[in-house]
């Protein structure tokens, strides 16, 4: 990633001189303008930084930052933002996808990206719904949803993107929402620290084809009792009164949501989201239900491991300190190694 | 005994056995003592796509074929004067091209009842009569190379392998062959196992010694080196070749190569190779899919690399919407595509041209890309530097069409002097283009090479999106304009036949035939030495070889409308003629083979009579 240089840099410095044209009362508005607001902050310029996106609503985020950037074709953003990061370490190389793009058409390239853990930011807009296409149901839509390409109900079971991503071993892994700026900041706050991948799951309203998918995750009277808003080196509490708390059952494999009041305090897990096992942070993932009850946001895992951009890097470095002469002269060297012969 | 040496300006050998027997090494061992003695060569491997098929069967038959000569040759040769065959199968699989009188080397000891049943041989070919009509030379050659090992200090199993070696040593001998360089490479390749060094050398003396000794071998031949230009050679595959071309693109254009690549047959070797010169800014990428192979290159090009990703037919179906992006986006992208025998899996080790459909009109939308042919092994570095060249220089995507024949076999090189290969340096964008200085517009042309700037992130004052989408002319902008679309979709081809290329050349050494055959890639040789024959016969014909596909050169029109017949040979149903015959509206006749094989320079001088004489 780039180093930090004194720059006096604003929102607007990220706004881009594009008509914004996503549907009024859209998520993405949202995440558009609270990502404009925190860029200035990681102090990198706006020509080190590329926003690389694929196909949908979201992937048009592209067109409306005044950073480098390239709308691409449909799940292949974190191929092309592959390539591109690992050629251009100076860079900051951001992937925007969405539900379809990065789990349906793009699966396969997001499950390489992270476990060669690419030094790429990725942030999934995740509104479990085809928007650009006019409402089909996507591979996070949950089982059952009625959409025009499944009038009785689809019969997919969905995709969890946190559970597909820790299967993956990505090394920083996160969950956040359209609407609460303050959370979705201090998420990319960690995510462009992180050395290496980082999938951040942004759940993104679609007013037009999905409206209210997320609403118990952000109603006052609700929210509070659905979400389970994570902190390193905090025990795992949540509901207004912190009157639920997460544990490891005896002898089970994952964890569980007790009644805070019926467990030793000592019981209550204590968020670690360094631990190296995915197997945790996977557990995490799988605590919401069908309702969305016990969802669990913020970053449930960051760890430490070097990047394939360092690695490859390395081997072309550690090659290259070893060869002398000029370029010309070491590709004379090449054409004329092995068996030849000379006729005068 | 003395044995007599007879002088012959021309032999074709192919060697042939069990994928296992090791005939690919073989051949390329004599291939490269041939190349020390200074022979011009021309070689042809041939082997199945299964690693290790069942042993003995005729699916198992690997063979390596080499023609070398003393004058310039084009071709690995027709039909084999000496056929080495290892087993029942390599026989069976390769009799049916040799011609009466030739020379056959069997090894004996495989020739047992079981084996010979395997391939359906009734009775044994070596005792009823059925190989009369050739010079039969029955060899013991597995027992032999375990008697001559004896005494040395390998499992049986690593004796018995050592059979190619005491071949090799024999064949050696027989053509009067130096040998110093595979005692060098035996010592290479076994460095670690000095008894594995020793045993080989050992079975390489022995086949030498044998053919010295016994009296089956009544003559030796001698090839004289050939008169070929002054300067330093190698023996070069075109993979290599293309992998050496892509390096000397990097160095020429000062730029990091960046290859995303998908292992496919036969074009892994690319990657193989590549992956090796870390050193020259090369970085070599395996990616999940070919998809993303030419995304990473893509994204590599973006940034400022020169861009490239290797495949085989299957693959560039698969990289048809990238390749798409690339002609959206305006960057430089070299996909090089080593055509195989298709549709889908068909035949992975066996040539065809059957993808110029797809490389000239294979993607949605109006996509033009620039497409370019090597026509010989070496000459694939070349096409490898002209794409890289047209890539950097125009910002477009170009494909290269290899094909098997030329990616595996191989041919001397005259080695180039690095300071006489093209300048391909480019400049990247640093300054805002519009008229009020402050302005960047990614979609400005250059007026004369009609390419947009490449403005690659990290450049100050020039941050830009681009994407899919159709761009409105200049700005870069998204632009559903039908007058913007029509005007960008006219430009984009526009911009693609305005490439300049070298005008077309004929050879017409008389200056008064009649008839032209036009060829494209791989088949230069066939059609060359098939042209020479009939020349030879006072047949006049003129050949002329395509090496750009897309643009064509602007002359091609007039030389087509200079002959009364153009007859236009593939390994194809006919899709250069088709554009052709659509473009020029000259009743060019095809003249297809789609067996997996290349054309003999035979089958393509016997056509050609017919066309010269009664056209």
């Amino acid at each position: 990633m780039a180093e930090p240089v004194a720059l006096k840099l604003t929102q607007k410095d990220f706004k881009s001189d594009q008509e914004v044209r996503w549907c009024p009362g859209c998520g993405d508005y949202a995440i558009l303008a609270a990502v404009q607001s925190f860029m200035p902050e990681l102090q990198i310029p706006r020509e080190r930084t590329v926003f690389v996106s694929g196909i949908g609503c979201s992937s048009r985020f592209p067109y409306y930052m005044n950073t480098y950037g390239m709308h691409s074709i449909h799940g292949r953003a974190p191929a092309i933002a592959t390539g591109l990061s690992v050629s251009r370490p100076d860079l900051s190389v951001w992937v925007v996808t969405g539900d379809g793009d990065a789990l349906s058409i793009g699966g396969n390239h997001l499950i390489h990206a992270l476990r060669r853990n690419v030094n790429l930011k990725i942030l999934l807009f995740n509104n479990r719904i085809y928007g650009l296409t006019k409402g089909q149901y996507s591979p996070t839509s949950e089982l059952g949803k009625i959409t025009k390409s499944t009038p009785v109900g689809s019969a997919d079971s969905p995709f969890n993107p946190l559970s597909l991503a820790l299967g993956a071993e990505a090394t920083f892994v996160a969950r956040t929402i359209d609407s609460d700026r303050k959370h979705l900041q201090s998420v990319l706050r960690a995510a462009a620290e992180h050395q290496g991948s980082a999938f951040v799951e942004i759940y993104q309203n679609c007013n037009i084809f999905n409206d209210g998918a997320f609403e118990t995750l952000k109603d006052p009277s609700t929210r509070d009792e659905y979400l389970i808003r994570l902190e390193h080196g905090q025990p795992i509490t949540f509901g207004a009164d912190g009157q639920r708390c997460v544990v490891h059952p005896p002898g089970g494999f994952g964890l569980e949501v007790r009644e805070t009041a019926s467990v030793d305090p000592a019981d209550i897990v204590v968020h670690d989201a360094t631990v190296a096992e995915p197997a945790y942070a996977f557990a995490l993932s799988r605590l919401p239900g069908l309702d969305l009850r016990n969802t669990p946001i913020g970053v449930l895992r960051q760890v430490q491991r070097s990047s394939y951009d360092e690695r490859v890097r390395e081997q072309t470095e550690t090659a290259k300190a070893k060869a002398t002469g000029s370029p010309e002269d070491q590709l004379a060297g090449l054409l004329t190694s092995g068996d030849t012969w000379t006729i005068l | 005994m003395t044995k007599q040496v007879r002088q012959l300006d021309r032999v074709v050998i192919r060697f042939a056995g069990d994928s296992g027997d090791g005939m690919q090494l073989t051949g390329d061992r004599f291939t490269s003592e041939t190349a020390q003695l200074g022979n011009d060569i021309s070689t042809l491997p041939n082997f199945p796509a299964e690693i290790r098929a069942p042993a003995g069967t005729l699916p198992g038959v690997s063979s390596f074929q080499v023609h070398f000569a003393d004058y310039d040759i084009l071709t690995p040769g027709d039909a084999p004067n000496v056929l080495v065959a290892m087993n029942p199968a390599a026989l069976k699989a390769n009799i049916g091209d040799l011609p009466r009188g030739a020379d056959i080397i069997v090894n004996t000891d495989e020739f047992t009842k079981r084996n010979l049943t395997k391939v359906g041989y009734a009775v044994n070919p070596l005792e009823d009569g059925s190989l009369d009509g050739y010079a039969l030379h029955p060899v013991a050659l597995t027992s032999m190379t375990i008697g001559a090992l004896a005494d040395h200090a390998v499992s049986k199993k690593d004796a018995e392998r050592a059979k190619n070696m005491f071949a090799l040593g024999l064949l050696s001998w027989m053509y009067s062959r130096p040998y110093e360089s595979t005692i060098r490479f035996l010592e290479r390749k076994f460095a670690s196992r000095p008894e594995l060094v020793a045993a080989n050398i050992a079975a390489f003396k022995a086949g030498w010694n044998f053919g010295e000794t016994t009296e089956d071998f009544g003559v030796r031949y001698e090839v004289k080196p050939a008169r070929m230009r002054p300067g330093t050679y190698r023996n070069i595959t075109g993979n290599q070749a293309l992998s050496l071309g892509l390096v000397a693109a990097g160095v020429r254009s000062g730029l990091p190569v960046f290859l995303g690549a998908y292992p496919i047959t036969p074009a892994s070797d690319i990657l193989h190779e590549l992956s090796k010169h870390k050193r020259f800014g090369v970085t070599t990428m395996q990616a999940e899919d070919e998809i993303a192979a030419i995304g990473a290159a893509l994204g590599a090009s973006y940034g400022g690399s020169l861009g490239i990703t290797t495949t085989s037919g299957p693959g560039v179906a698969l990289k048809g919407e990238t390749i798409s992006l690339a002609v959206a986006l305006e960057l430089p992208l070299v996909i090089i595509d080593v055509q195989r025998a298709g549709p889908s899996t068909g035949m992975p080790t066996k040539t065809e041209q059957a993808d110029l459909n797809m490389a000239l009109f294979g993607r949605h939308g109006e996509a033009p890309v620039a497409v370019v042919a090597p026509r010989s092994p070496s000459d694939c570095f070349f096409a490898a530097l002209e794409a890289s060249r047209i890539a950097l220089t125009y910002r477009t995507p170009v494909i290269l069409l290899s094909d098997n024949y030329v990616a595996n076999g191989s041919e001397p090189w005259l080695l180039p002097e690095v300071d006489s290969l093209p300048d391909l340096r480019v400049e990247f964008a640093t300054e805002p283009n519009g008229d009020d200085g402050k302005t960047f517009l990614p979609y400005l042309r250059d007026p004369v090479t009609m390419a947009r700037p490449w403005a690659i992130p990290g450049t100050p004052g020039l941050e830009h999106r681009i994407g899919g989408l159709e761009k409105a002319d200049k700005t870069g902008d998204i632009s559903y304009d039908p007058a913007n679309h029509d005007f960008m979709v006219r430009t984009r081809a526009a911009r693609i036949e305005g490439i300049p290329v070298p005008d077309l050349e004929v050879e017409d050494p008389d200056g008064d035939a009649r008839t032209l055959v036009l060829g494209w890639g791989s088949t230069f040789g066939p059609i060359g030495a098939a042209c020479r024959a009939l020349r030879q016969r006072g047949l006049p014909i003129a050949q002329a070889h395509l090496r750009h596909l897309s643009p064509m050169p602007a002359n091609l029109g007039e030389v087509l409308k200079a002959y009364d017949r153009v007859v236009i040979p593939e390994m194809n149903l006919g899709q250069l003629a088709h554009v052709v015959r659509a473009r020029y509206l000259v009743d060019a006749i095809p003249y297809n083979q789609v067996s997996g094989l290349p054309f003999t320079a035979a089958k393509l001088e016997s056509m050609l009579e017919e066309v010269v004489k009664n056209g």
